[in-house]
């Protein structure tokens, strides 16, 4: 299969810090691609180079066989490139249902229409509602997005990049702050969310994590240590010594 | 969700209605000075309105939106002045003017936020008033009479008080009902979300400054509208039409009368020129009651009048 995203030499740094060090990737249709690492080593620098947030020192990131690098939010979101943020980062004083619709709207042409009521456009409504049930919102969303709990902010922001209707997803730390109940609910989301879509996953949660993974790289101050098979990095010594071992002491 | 009942739906029809009725409680006996306040109040909640449309709904804290005003003013006037009195030549150029000047603004500020959005509008409204004072032609500091109100075709005519009164009357509606299905279009929706959270707007594909640029022209329009209906109202345009004070009594009336609500500036306008008009009446120091009264609805009345009708319930 022909990799979807490609990601070759990749460098950022900020001052003396280099948060990606030459760092290549290449993740083909349909695949999960965890990426996991310490504290700090660069996993959401990644993350918003490829959505377009941060600008590369160097390197060429190529999405669906188009180089991306210099192309701004916008336009690698036209392209199919959903990113969800790690810190919830919602429209809280709009209703849930109009959160969803705008990311409706975002691939529905120009906003140039200044004169008909959106909230009563079926073609902006039915896909929002359509993304709202697969996440199980549907009862939420008349409330102001304000209202909902952690967990929900973090279904809505599923729901609003599935609503974009993505190639592929880049999710930042999905996982993070939720309970047990929650996480086991947004395991099962993306283990279907999977079957049709290609998704980059930044998570600390190891368990999530090699549970929906086809392929894991480990990042350590912004490089590459180690990229294969969930089993074969579970045995890989180094990523023990410099990750799971430093996570397995930490949660005894 | 309020019913077409509530307390708001309510005060909203009863103000709108009292205003369309004004002018025949003058005619009955009602003191002429009235019409002449009211025309004031409805001209400046038609400037209120505008900076609504980008401060309430899009988030964008103009501090020189007065500048419209006496941009749309001195197109008037200075027309005027050199003898071309047609409305159909002096309020289109007012328009474009408006439209002009919000353009470039909008292209140069925009691209900051907060503090430096609000310092940088603000600094071209006040280079914009230095340009008009200095201009010696059109009086300079001291302003230029208007000998001539705009002239239409007949019947229209402007110095009839009545008549001007329900020109702007009617323009403010209209200008009330553009906002509302601005506001609530694909358009709005993008303006809305980018004042919720800007960066989620454009990581989820809206190039949103060209979005915020032209809502911003609009605002401008409409407000130099408004200006080229002051400077008819008062015979007379000056710089001080655009002094950044009066940025900030427009500001007022946005924030009194209830910021994102389309009917909002229009309680803001009619409270703080009525409490002006009693409060200097009792005190030449009226400023001293006006401030803490506005600190308290800041403090205790975030969505301003608007904001507490509708929380009024009924029992």
């Amino acid at each position: 299969m022909p990799d979807l995203l490609q990601v070759e030499n990749l460098a950022k740094r900020f001052g003396g810090i280099v948060a990606t060090d030459d760092l290549s990737i290449a993740i083909p249709e349909g695949q999960l691609h965890a990426v996991i690492g310490p504290n700090g080593a660069g996993k959401t620098t990644l993350i918003a180079q490829l959505s377009g947030q941060l600008t590369p020192d160097s390197g060429h990131i190529q999405f669906a066989g188009s180089d991306i690098t210099a192309l701004p939010m916008p336009a690698r979101s036209a392209l199919g490139l959903a990113r969800s943020f790690q810190i919830t980062s919602l429209f809280l004083d709009l209703s849930v249902l109009d959160n969803v619709a705008l990311a409706v709207q975002a691939h529905a042409g120009h906003s140039f229409h200044f004169w008909r009521d959106a909230r009563g456009q079926v073609e902006l409504r039915d896909p929002a509602r359509a993304a709202l049930a697969r996440v199980g919102l549907t009862a939420r969303e008349n409330l102001p997005a304000s209202a909902l709990s952690h967990g929900e902010h973090r279904q809505l922001e599923l729901a609003m990049a599935l609503a974009s209707k993505p190639r592929m997803l880049l999710l930042d730390e999905p996982m993070a702050g939720l309970g047990p109940e929650e996480s086991a609910r947004m395991v099962a989301m993306l283990r279907e969310l999977k079957k049709e879509l290609t998704i980059l996953l930044v998570e600390h949660d190891m368990e999530a994590v090699f549970a929906l993974a086809d392929r894991i790289t480990v990042l350590v101050y912004g490089r590459v240590i180690a990229s294969g098979k969930p089993e074969e990095i579970r045995n890989n010594a180094q990523v023990r010594d410099a990750y799971l071992g430093e996570q397995e002491a930490v949660h005894g | 969700m309020s019913g077409w009942l509530s307390a708001r739906a309510v005060t909203v029809v009863v103000l709108l209605a009292a205003l369309a009725l004004l002018p025949v409680y003058v005619e009955l006996g009602g003191s002429r000075f009235l019409l002449t306040l009211f025309t004031r109040i409805i001209i400046l909640a038609m400037a209120a309105v505008s900076l609504n449309l980008i401060l309430g709904f899009g988030g964008m804290m103009s501090f020189g939106h007065a500048v419209y005003l006496g941009i749309g003013g001195y197109a008037v006037g200075m027309l005027a002045h050199e003898g071309i009195y047609s409305g159909f030549v002096q309020w289109p150029v007012a328009l474009a003017a408006s439209a002009l000047f919000a353009l470039v603004i909008g292209a140069l500020s925009l691209r900051t936020r907060g503090v430096y959005f609000i310092m940088l509008t603000l600094a071209f409204a006040q280079m914009a008033y230095y340009v008009v004072a200095g201009l010696a032609r059109y009086g300079g500091d001291d302003g230029l009479t208007i000998y001539k109100r705009s002239q239409f075709f007949e019947p229209i005519n402007l110095s009839n008080k009545t008549q001007f009164y329900y020109i702007c009357l009617a323009l403010l509606y209209a200008s009330i009902y553009l906002v509302w299905r601005i506001v609530n279009s694909r358009f709005g929706m993008v303006i809305q979300g980018s004042r919720s959270n800007d960066t989620r707007m454009r990581a989820i594909g809206f190039p949103t400054f060209r979005y915020k640029l032209t809502c911003f022209v609009i605002a401008g329009v409409l407000c130099g509208l408004a200006g080229a209906l002051l400077a008819n109202h008062t015979d007379f345009v000056s710089p001080a039409m655009m002094y950044w004070t009066r940025s900030g009594d427009l500001i007022i009336m946005v924030v009194l009368g209830g910021m994102g609500s389309v009917v909002g500036p229009v309680f803001g306008a009619i409270a703080l020129l009525v409490l002006e008009e009693t409060l200097s009446g009792i005190t030449e120091y009226w400023q001293i009651i006006l401030g803490p009264l506005l600190l308290l609805v800041v403090l205790f009345a975030r969505g301003g009048i608007d904001g507490l009708l509708r929380k009024v319930r009924y029992a």
